[in-house]
């Protein structure tokens, strides 16, 4: 543990060079998102057949802990995808990490707490525009929707790891981007209830992390969760942070270290 | 001031081997390195050295034989070691995003260094590689050379014991190339001993008390290059330059006045103890060379007896 706190100073020190752009956009984007869609489209959506289907949850208040955790997840791919295959490939950061007492296991856990306080951070500030939207829940289901938001963001972070460091160029990135991401922003429940599509939509939806990770938060936000089956997504989200940090583990050891026979 | 004991190796190396799949890149060399010593790996790119080099560092796993580093075995002991050793690799590795003076006060942190043992060391380095102006600058608008003295005084941020340097000078212009050399010179002075890695033979004869010549994954070669020189080469060399594919020819109509001849694309290499009787003996034969050259034997000679090839195509 101590020589991942001996990253501290890195961290920081690069943080403090992005802090001011990355908080705006934390801030903005999700003032955009619930303007538009909540309150613009959300007008049509409880007008016509919306408050039979969400049970009589208006449509913003239905959507805000679903882009609550696509955030997450947005917020994970973008912290765990160039920039840290970029460590790898552009500036070699790591390789000068790891010819120090730091041993590659290290750098790993402290670029992963890195993205953790960003994720923290991130759904802190969009917590706080949905309690000025409203739809924030109570003080203690806002805390359950962050740590959920935080649960689902590191789900999406340690397979994304392993990702950056397994592949050979940064275009593999663009596969990631348009069969992981972009279906997992549309098709995990946070615009619409699975159920509305066809069956195998609706359990490849079941599949993914970020499915499990908008309905905690929404179960939150609405005050509807309850134990089960609140436990079964943190169970599996936990499922996805351990075997993609198993595998993050593997992909930065042969890529630091070297495949050696 | 350590628990190493006066002349014992800092690196003992015997039959190391490194093998990525089929490949071996090292094939069981022996290597030793003493306290205080330049020590050198000389060799084309591909030779095997880069390899050497992150095994010493303790980085990359032995495959066979066995290193001893400080004392110490890189299989159960990698940050102990690395904890003691500077390494500057072959490709700048700063971080761009933060500043010169950053990139070195972050590093300490890794050792575990105070954050004020960081700023101070960071300022006396700074001082050292003569950056101390651009302290506050982006590692971006550095030049090269630069750079390279940056990742230099970055490797030095721990004190260490023993300094790696992965091809230090490759890349850099002439002058940029001395600024490196003198500051490496000065290290030396102090004590400090430097493995290093190079293609260049001036840069092996300006730094190195004791090399080795590497090729093909082993050691062809040992000694200072003098020793070297001497072993392998004559005191002399005659450079006599012709038209394009009249080198051959003229090779067997010359090759008595010396010890050897090498015939390269564009010179014939006549090896002599008395250059200079060579070449008036050349001229006396009635043959006009476009260009000639008489000069001492260098490593760059030693590498072509030894392996049949120039150092950098």
């Amino acid at each position: 543990m101590e020589l991942v706190v001996r990253q501290l100073d890195y961290w920081v020190t690069t943080y403090r060079r992005t802090w001011k752009g990355s908080g705006v956009s934390s801030f903005v984007m999700p003032v955009l998102f619930l303007s538009a869609m909540g309150i613009g489209l959300g007008g049509y959506v409880d007008d016509s057949s919306g408050p039979r289907v969400l049970a009589g949850v208006s449509y913003l208040a239905f959507i805000a802990p679903g882009l609550l955790a696509t955030t997450a997840m947005q917020t994970a791919v973008l912290e765990s995808s160039f920039a840290v295959f970029g460590k790898f490939k552009w500036n070699k950061v790591y390789s000068s990490m790891t010819a120090t007492p730091l041993r590659v296991v290290d750098v790993l856990n402290g670029n992963l707490l890195y993205v953790g306080f960003r994720l923290a951070t991130t759904c802190a500030v969009f917590l706080l525009v949905l309690a000025a939207f409203g739809v924030a829940g109570s003080v203690v289901g806002a805390l359950g929707a962050l740590l959920s938001a935080v649960l689902v963001g590191l789900a999406c972070t340690t397979p994304v790891f392993g990702y950056s460091a397994w592949i050979k160029t940064d275009s593999s990135f663009a596969v990631l981007f348009r069969l992981g991401l972009i279906p997992m922003f549309l098709f995990s429940g946070a615009f619409f209830p699975v159920e509305q599509m066809p069956d195998t939509v609706e359990w490849l939806a079941y599949l993914t992390p970020v499915w499990h990770g908008v309905e905690l938060c929404r179960d939150f936000t609405l005050g509807t969760a309850s134990w089960w089956p609140g436990v079964g997504h943190v169970a599996y989200l936990l499922v996805w942070v351990v075997v993609g940090w198993l595998w993050a583990r593997k992909t930065f050891e042969r890529r630091l270290v070297g495949a050696s026979s | 001031m350590h628990a190493t004991t006066v002349g014992e190796p800092l690196v003992r190396a015997r039959g190391l081997t490194k093998t990525y799949g089929d490949f071996t890149a090292v094939r069981g060399i022996d290597v030793e390195v003493r306290p205080g010593e330049a020590f050198g790996f000389l060799g084309p790119n591909g030779a095997g050295k880069s390899s050497a080099m992150r095994m010493i560092g303790a980085v990359s796993p032995v495959s066979a034989g066995e290193l001893r580093i400080l004392g110490l075995d890189p299989a159960s002991d990698g940050p102990a070691i690395r904890a003691r050793l500077g390494v500057c690799p072959q490709e700048d590795s700063l971080d761009m995003e933060i500043t010169v003076r950053e990139n070195l006060t972050v590093y300490g942190r890794y050792f575990g260094l105070s954050r004020v043992e960081c700023r101070e060391r960071a300022d006396e380095l700074l001082d050292f590689v003569q950056l101390t102006d651009k302290a506050g600058d982006s590692v971006e608008d550095l030049s090269g050379g630069m750079k390279r003295r940056l990742t230099i005084a970055r490797s030095l941020i721990n004190r260490p014991e023993l300094l790696l340097l992965d091809e230090p000078t490759t890349g850099l212009d002439p002058q940029a190339r001395h600024l490196v050399w003198e500051r490496l010179f000065r290290l030396k002075q102090q004590g400090v001993t430097l493995v290093l890695t190079t293609h260049y033979m001036d840069e092996a004869e300006q730094l190195c008390d004791r090399l080795v010549v590497m090729d093909n994954g082993v050691i062809v070669a040992e000694g200072s290059p003098l020793e070297l020189i001497a072993a392998h080469s004559t005191r002399e060399v005659t450079e006599l330059r012709f038209g394009v594919g009249e080198h051959e020819a003229v090779a067997s109509k010359v090759s008595d006045l010396a010890q050897r001849v090498e015939i390269l694309p564009d010179r014939l290499l006549l090896y002599t103890d008395e250059g200079e009787a060579a070449a008036i003996a050349v001229h006396e034969r009635g043959l006009r060379p476009v260009a000639v050259l008489v000069r001492r034997s260098t490593l760059e000679d030693v590498f072509l007896r030894l392996t049949g090839r120039t150092l950098v195509d």
